[in-house]
Formats: structure tokens, sequence, C-alpha cells
């Protein structure tokens, strides 16, 4: 292949390319994201490819390997085309008859449509799975039509159509308005206006400035980066170089965990694809602008995302934060004016540039723009990336989209921005997910992670559980957050395990404000969210713990006790057989007897009893 | 020129970089542990926090690292919000550390009689950095740096092993503001336990008494290109050497002339 010299060439070649796309002939889609290919994704597609080779096939097909689609839970995803026929949970062994019934023979296969969890229909096509029926998928959607690998694909779907726009009509100062118009704010979790960001960056001194995308992606749970990394690099890649030539910049870094291989690989490959035809490096598409990008590969701790971490881990420092009160637009990598930011916030510059910002703004509230992509995950019928129009409401994400709380339980409360976030209750669920609103409740937007949680959940012990994380994942350097974080955490410990007192709460929201002040980074003024929404909103929870000594849902250990139910246990000895500690005596066909001296209360009992005889209180 | 009101008293700055350093320029005093003029700042204490007003938002910032360039801001050093956090800060470490001197007199300052808080490993090391970064930035050395991070995190040498780059010149030590580094000399050995590491010890090459740690004397040498032999001698010799020398010069004549 050559370099293409200049915007009308890339433009011919996309045409070509469009022209040569034939939509009648068959063609199925495998989604190889990681989720899909960990359930045997590329399985499917060797299956595929031996059957099309073997069998001299009377119709000839297309296989497309793509990225993630988001419902990974249902994997290993097919869609066929025409006729956007959706299939989860494919095996190898499914793959002949997938050729043969609906393929040659347009004819449906039961057994591998999605069932609905709310009305138990199956589903025929991909548009029509509640999962993905309220979602507005721009950054997301294309991950089911392209295959990553190749330049050529994303090319036909418009690719590189925005970079071509800014080279042949905008100057860097136009491009800087068309963001700051469009209301982008950064999508990695502080929700910083993107146009601004640029702006300062263009306007500081330097003979060498710096773009760099952050994909740590340290939010367990989160995948949004990795998907997008994944499914659509050249989306990401796009981004860059228009954020390069409105900032100056002639070098970038894409900062992501080593976790990511997949991720890794897909870029790299964009990379070179990209520097091939042109479109990264030397004069790009002909022009006097010179761009290339870096990958920096991270050891995936949760607080090198933090800008300044990040900054020095790419320098080769230890990843801990510094005071930013010279911004990294003035000051960054290197001491030069550096633009940061999310892997989303730079997908969504290409759209934003090809479709305007009015467009984009007409899209969510009035102060959030766009759309967010949320990672469903928790007590939900469905799990995935959900990529939806800011301002939609918590109660349409976790029953529409979610379809709903599995086996019949109720709501408790959702979790959103991850571990230092803040956990919204069910009463707030009509809330309008938007940057200011989720503040107003304590959360935050964040990555955009979502845990859901049903009645089962005890929100002291979570709220532990996520303090414990952003202690561990801290880089220890300022008190606030080393020491605060610590005896926090310790104070929360003994309230789970019945040794705390009513004034304990006091002290935690004094130890909160003060980490939040004095903190040197957001981890550290972040990290008591999740404590503080649970005490605000669940404040009888915490008094249970205390006064009564007792878990209301039945989590904390020290709390709980495991009964028989006589009535129920018709002596199975089920239960009997699988306690370790012996705890469990009885004869056959008798109720059961459980001796709380000797029970160590592991729960084993609960999960094999089938007459739910097994109480705990 | 950048005119900063710092507890009602209107300062000018003079090439000061930081708020820290113009506050105490003009005589007013803010405590820090984590700072030291001759290294780099580090934020890391937060007891030095200020709280400032620009326009109409005020916000808590410190003052080791917040640099002096925006004009007509207001910094208190004592306001309540300021009191709030630097006390708790100081229970924490007063039960992080609480026999250590500086914690002790600074928490009574503050008011404090007794922390709140539980005491988890008595660690006198209260993870400032300091040692680090003189060992980095004014020896040019870095056998210690801080390892692990959050609850975990300490300084060490590598891997806890003796260092093979200390040169024993325990200015470590000398910086550290809690005494947590003890600095023990036997046997021809002087001993640095936090670092896990012996270096032995070198003689005067004229009186025979142990005056360095064997290895720091040709680091100097190295580093500040001195003739070979000045550092031979203890500090004593050294004295009486150039003594003697001097005798052979009229130091009292305006042009030194060799006395023949
Ligand atoms: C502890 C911590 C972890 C963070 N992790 C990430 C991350 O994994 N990815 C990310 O994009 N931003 C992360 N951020 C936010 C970044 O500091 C920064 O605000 C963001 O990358 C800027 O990009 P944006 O303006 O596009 O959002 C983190 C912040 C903190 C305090
Ligand atoms: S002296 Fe400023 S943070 Fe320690």
């Amino acid at each position: 292949m050559k370099k293409i010299k200049s915007p009308a060439e890339l433009e011919k070649l996309r045409e070509t390319l469009v022209s040569q796309n034939n939509t009648d002939k068959p063609w199925v889609t495998i989604c190889c994201g990681t989720g899909c290919s960990a359930s045997g994704a590329l399985d499917v597609v060797s299956s595929f490819e031996k059957a099309i080779k073997e069998k001299n096939l009377d119709i000839d097909i297309t296989t497309k390997v793509t990225g993630c689609h988001g419902f990974c839970e249902q994997g290993p995803l097919v869609v066929i085309n025409p006729g956007n026929i959706f299939y989860c949970k494919v095996k190898y062994e499914d793959v002949e008859e997938i050729i043969k019934e609906t393929l040659l023979e347009k004819k449906l296969i039961d057994r591998l449509l999605y069932v609905d969890p709310l009305s138990q229909e199956k589903v025929k096509t991909e548009d029509e799975v509640t999962f993905y029926k309220k979602q507005l998928r721009l950054l997301l959607g294309n991950n089911g039509m392209i295959d990553p690998t190749d330049l050529y694909d994303y090319l036909g779907i418009g690719g590189y159509g925005a970079l071509n726009k800014v080279l042949q009509e905008m100057t860097p100062r136009q491009v800087i308005e068309e963001i700051k118009n469009s209301g982008l704010r950064g999508r990695g979790g502080a929700g910083f206006p993107t146009g601004i960001k640029w702006e300062s960056s263009y306007k500081a001194e330097g003979d060498l400035k710096y773009v760099i995308c952050n994909a740590d992606e340290g939010d367990p749970g989160c995948f949004q980066d990795r998907s997008i990394l994944e499914g659509n690099p050249h989306s990401v890649l796009e981004g860059m170089i228009i954020g390069a030539y409105a900032v100056d910049s002639g070098q970038g870094y894409i900062y992501v965990r080593n976790e990511y291989p997949l991720a890794v690989k897909n870029f790299s490959t964009a990379i070179e694809k990209a520097r091939d035809y042109g479109l990264l490096g030397e004069n790009i598409l002909g022009s006097s602008f010179s761009f290339d990008v870096k990958i920096c590969r991270g050891g995936g701790a949760f607080v090198c995302g933090e800008s300044s971490a990040l900054i020095a881990s790419i320098e080769g420092k230890a990843g801990e934060p510094r005071d930013k009160y010279i911004h990294a637009t003035e000051k960054g990598l290197h001491d030069k004016p550096t633009v940061l930011n999310n892997v989303k916030t730079w997908a969504t510059v290409p759209l934003i540039i090809e479709k305007s910002a009015e467009w984009f703004s007409n899209i969510g509230t009035e102060k959030s723009k766009g759309t967010m992509i949320f990672s469903l995950t928790g007590k939900v019928n469905n799990t995935g990336l959900v990529e939806v129009p800011m301002g939609i409401t918590l109660k349409e994400l976790v029953f529409e989209i979610g379809g709903g709380i599995p086996g019949g339980k109720n709501i408790k409360a959702v979790q959103t921005g991850g571990p230092s976030g803040g956990c919204i209750p069910e009463k707030l669920l009509d809330l309008p997910l938007d940057y200011e609103k989720l503040i107003e409740a304590g959360s935050m937007m964040g990555s955009g992670g979502m845990i859901v949680m049903d009645e089962n959940t005890c929100v002291v012990d979570l709220a532990r559980y996520f303090l414990s994380f952003t202690q561990d994942e801290s880089c220890g350097k300022c008190i606030p957050c080393r020491e605060g974080g610590k005896q926090m955490l310790s104070i929360l410990n003994n309230i789970t395990q019945g040794k705390g007192q009513e004034k304990d709460l006091d002290l935690i929201r004094e130890i909160a404000s003060v980490m939040k002040d004095g903190s040197l980074c957001a981890l550290g003024t972040m990290a008591p969210n999740p404590v503080l929404t649970t005490l605000q909103y669940f404040p009888d929870e915490y008094l249970a713990h205390i006064r009564d000594k007792k878990c209301p849902a039945g989590v904390c250990q020290a709390l709980i006790e495991y009964f028989i139910d006589q009535e129920a246990c018709n002596g199975c000895g089920r239960c009997l057989k699988v306690c370790p500690s012996e705890a469990i005596t009885g004869h056959k066909e008798e109720p059961h007897e459980l001796d709380q001296d000797k029970c160590i209360k592991c729960g084993a009992c609960t999960e094999v009893c089938r007459h739910e005889a097994i109480l705990v209180k | 020129m950048v005119r900063i009101n710092i507890d009602s008293k209107e300062v000018e700055a003079n090439g000061e970089s930081t708020l820290l350093e113009l506050a105490r320029k003009n005589g007013i005093e803010i405590p820090t542990l984590c700072h030291h003029q001759a290294v780099t700042p580090y934020g890391a204490c937060r007891l030095c926090l200020v709280e400032i007003k620009k326009e109409d938002e005020t916000k808590l910032v410190a003052s080791c690292t917040y640099p002096v360039r925006e004009d007509g801001i207001t910094v208190l050093t004592q306001s309540p919000k300021v009191n709030r956090v630097r006390k708790m800060i100081l229970e924490f470490l007063l039960a992080r550390c609480p026999e250590v001197e500086i914690i002790q007199e600074m928490s009574a300052e503050m008011g404090i009689k007794q922390s709140r808080f539980i005491l988890y490993d008595n660690d006198d090391c209260i993870l400032c950095g300091l040692c680090a970064r003189v060992c980095e930035e004014i020896i040019g050395k870095s056998a210690v740096s801080f390892t692990d991070r959050g609850p975990d995190r300490k300084v060490s040498t590598p891997f806890n092993e003796p260092s093979e780059e200390c040169v024993g010149c325990t200015a470590c030590a000398f910086v550290c503001p809690t005494g947590a580094i003890k600095v023990e000399e036997w046997d021809e050995i002087r001993f640095i336990e936090k670092w896990n590491t012996e270096i032995p010890l070198q003689k005067c090459a004229k009186c025979d008494m142990l005056y360095t740690p064997a290895n720091t004397p040709g680091y100097i040498l190295s580093k500040m290109q001195l003739p070979e032999n000045l550092l031979r001698l203890c500090e004593k010799c050294r004295r009486k050497s150039v003594a003697e020398s001097l005798s052979n010069y009229d130091v009292t004549s305006k042009n030194v002339i060799i006395k023949k």
C-alpha cells in the first residue's frame, strides 16, 4: 500500500471501499471482545472458517471478527445479516447448524435466540433486544460493524472523515471552538470541559506539546475503555490526531494497562496501519502537520489513572500524584504543555467534528452533553456496557435496559462512579444521570461504573469494601488520605464486627471532611463518598449494627447466626454433608439441628438447601 | 508585581516561588513536616495547608507547593478550616508515632492532649520523604526510596537489602524530622538500622582515629573534584596540617609572601 498524500485521495479511496460494499451478501459478525473470547468466541470463528473452507458452500459468506458488543454476559454473540439476527451463547458445535439452517435455509434456530428476562419471550433481532433498545450507541455502535484490525473497515464507515475535514477546512482555533460549543466534558471522571482544556494548552507557550490518552481504566468492573480500544481503536486515534492538530502537538502517548493485551495489540495495529497510510507520522495526508503516538504500558495501579501520577509514570517515575496548582496544560509531561483526556473523550471528538457541535449538544441535558457509557453490573438481569444519552434516569437504566433485579428481589441501591463514587438509594431512582445531579446526590459520574444492589446487600459492608479498595490502591503519599483512610477503615471494621459505638459515626464524618479538604489528590478527597452516602441514606442500618449488634441484610459474619427452620427442613442431609465444621447434625428425613458454637458462618448450607430451611438472623 | 495578603498583612513577592517561602520571609510561621528548603517541595504532610481566597472562591492549598504568581489573593494561615485539618493530621500522627518529640510538641501547641485514633504499628517514620529527597537531590545517590503503596508504604533500600549505594553520609538522619533514622557506630562500623546497612569506618592517616565512613571521602572528592589527599585526615589532624602549612606564610601581610 502507499501513503495517502491528500484529503482528496482519502476521499477517493473511501468511495471505492463503499462501492465495493455489497450489503446483500450475507455476513456474519462474531464478537471477539475479551468477554466473548473468554467464553469461546475464537472457537466459533475457527468453526466458521473451517466450515466455509471445507464445505464448498454454494453461498458466499463474509465473516467479520469484531470487538466487544457490550453484552458479554450472553457471549459469544453472533449477528447475521441481512436480517440483524441475534444469536447468543453460541458454541463451536452450533456453527454448522447456523450455516445450514439460518444462512442457507433462512430459518431461525430457536435455542440460540435471546430470552427476555422480564417477558420470557424470545427475541429475533439485535435491535429488539431490550438491553440495546434504549441505548444510543454513538461510540460503541461501530464495534459490531467493523473488524478493528482492518483500517479499510473503519474508512468504510466514514472513518478519518473528521480528520480530513479538519485538515481541509478548519484552523486549530476553529477546532477548539467546535469542541467548546459542543459542550463535551471529560469522560474520565471529573467532567472538565474538553474544549477549555485544549484552549489552555493551545495558549500555553512551548515548542513541544503533548497529548495523552488515559486508558488506565482502574475502576473495578469497568471495561468501557478497553472495549473501545479493542473494538474501534482508530476512533480514539483519530480523536487524538485532531486534538494534536488543535493544540499543535507533535507527540502523543496512550497510557494503557498491561492487563489489556488485546487493547494494546489492536491499538498497536491501528497505529502501524495509520502510519503506513500517512494518517499518522510526518506530513499527515500531505499537510504540514506531523504527529505520532507511542504506547506506554502501565502496571495497572488504580492511582496511576490520576493525571499527575500517570504523567509521572510515563516519565519513568513512581506513579504518585503531585499538587496540580499549575495545570498540565501549562506544565505537564516533561514540564511541557500537555492535554490529557480519557479514551471515551478522544473517541467522541471525530463524531463532533463530523456531525457538528450543534448535533452533539442536542443530546443530553443542559450541562452534560452527549452519551455516557456505563458498565452495568451487580444484581441486575442484563449486565454489560450500556451507552445512553446523559440525563436518562437510573430507573430506566436498571429496569428497562438492565431488565430488573433477578430472583424477584427488591432493589436497594446503586453504586455509581466506581469505588470512590456514591451509593444512591432506591428512593432516588428517578435521578437523571448527569454530572451535576450525581454530585448533588453525593456521588459522581466517575468513569461510569454502576453496581446494582438488592435487599441482601449490607451497605456498611459495602462502604467498608470500597474504602479498603481505595486504601489499598492509594499511593500512600499524603497523610489525610493514608492515615485518615486507615483509621476510618478500622472504625468501619469495628462496626461490622459489632464493636462500634454511636460516637464513631461523628468521628467518621470528621475524618471524611479532613480527607476531603486536606488530601493531595482526588483519590483521597473522593474515597469517603461510599461511606458518607451510605451513612446519609441508610443511617438506620449503621445504627442496627451499633446498637442492636445486628446486620439487617444478613451479611456481616460477626453479627449473624444461622438457624434451621424445623418446619421447612425435610432432613435431606445436603447441608449436613457440606458443613465444614460438623455443626449440623440430624437423622435422615428428620429436621436437622445446627450447633451455634461450632458454626463458622460460611454459608455453605444456605447455598445447597433446596427448601429455604436455613435462616439467617 | 505580585502582592498577596497573608493573615491581613500585605506582602510583596520578591522572587519567592511558593506561598510558604513568602510567608516565612515575612515572619509568618506555618508548620511543616515534609519541607526543607534544600530540596524540592513534596506536599505530603499537608500540615502547611492554608486557606486561599481568589475572586469569590476559597480553598485549602498546600503552601509549600502553591506557586506565588496571582496578584491580589488572600491567604489565611490559621483559619478555622485550616486548623481543623491540621489538628486532625497531628492526631493521626500522634497515633502513628506517639513517642516522637516534635509530634508531641506540635500537638500540644494545637491543644491536642490525646489522639482519638488507634495506634497501629508505632512507626516513627511519618513518610515525609525528606531522606529520599536529600539522598537523591543533594547527595546524588538515591540509596533509599519509597516502596509499596497505600497503607504498606515505607522508605527503604531496594528490597530492604544492605545498600550498595549508601555512602554513609547520614544526611538522611540529619533531615529526618522525627529521629526515625538512627545511626550507631561500633567496632569500626557505622550502622544505619532503618536501611539495614553497615558501612566500615576509616582511620585518619595521621592519628589512626576512626573518623569517616570509608566510602564517603572518595565519593565527595569525585563529586567535587578536590585533591585526592584532602580528606585522608580526621577533622582535627586536617586543621592541624592546614595550620602547619599556613605557618609558612605571612598571613598578616596584604600580599601573601612565602617566608624564606
Ligand atoms: C484515583 C484516580 C484514578 C483515576 N483513574 C482514571 C482512569 O482510569 N481513566 C481516566 O480516564 N481518568 C482517570 N482519572 C481522572 C484523571 O485524573 C483525569 O481527570 C482524566 O483522565 C482527564 O480526562 P478527561 O478530561 O477526558 O476526563 C482518575 C482520577 C483519580 C483521582
Ligand atoms: S510541608 Fe507542605 S505538605 Fe508537608
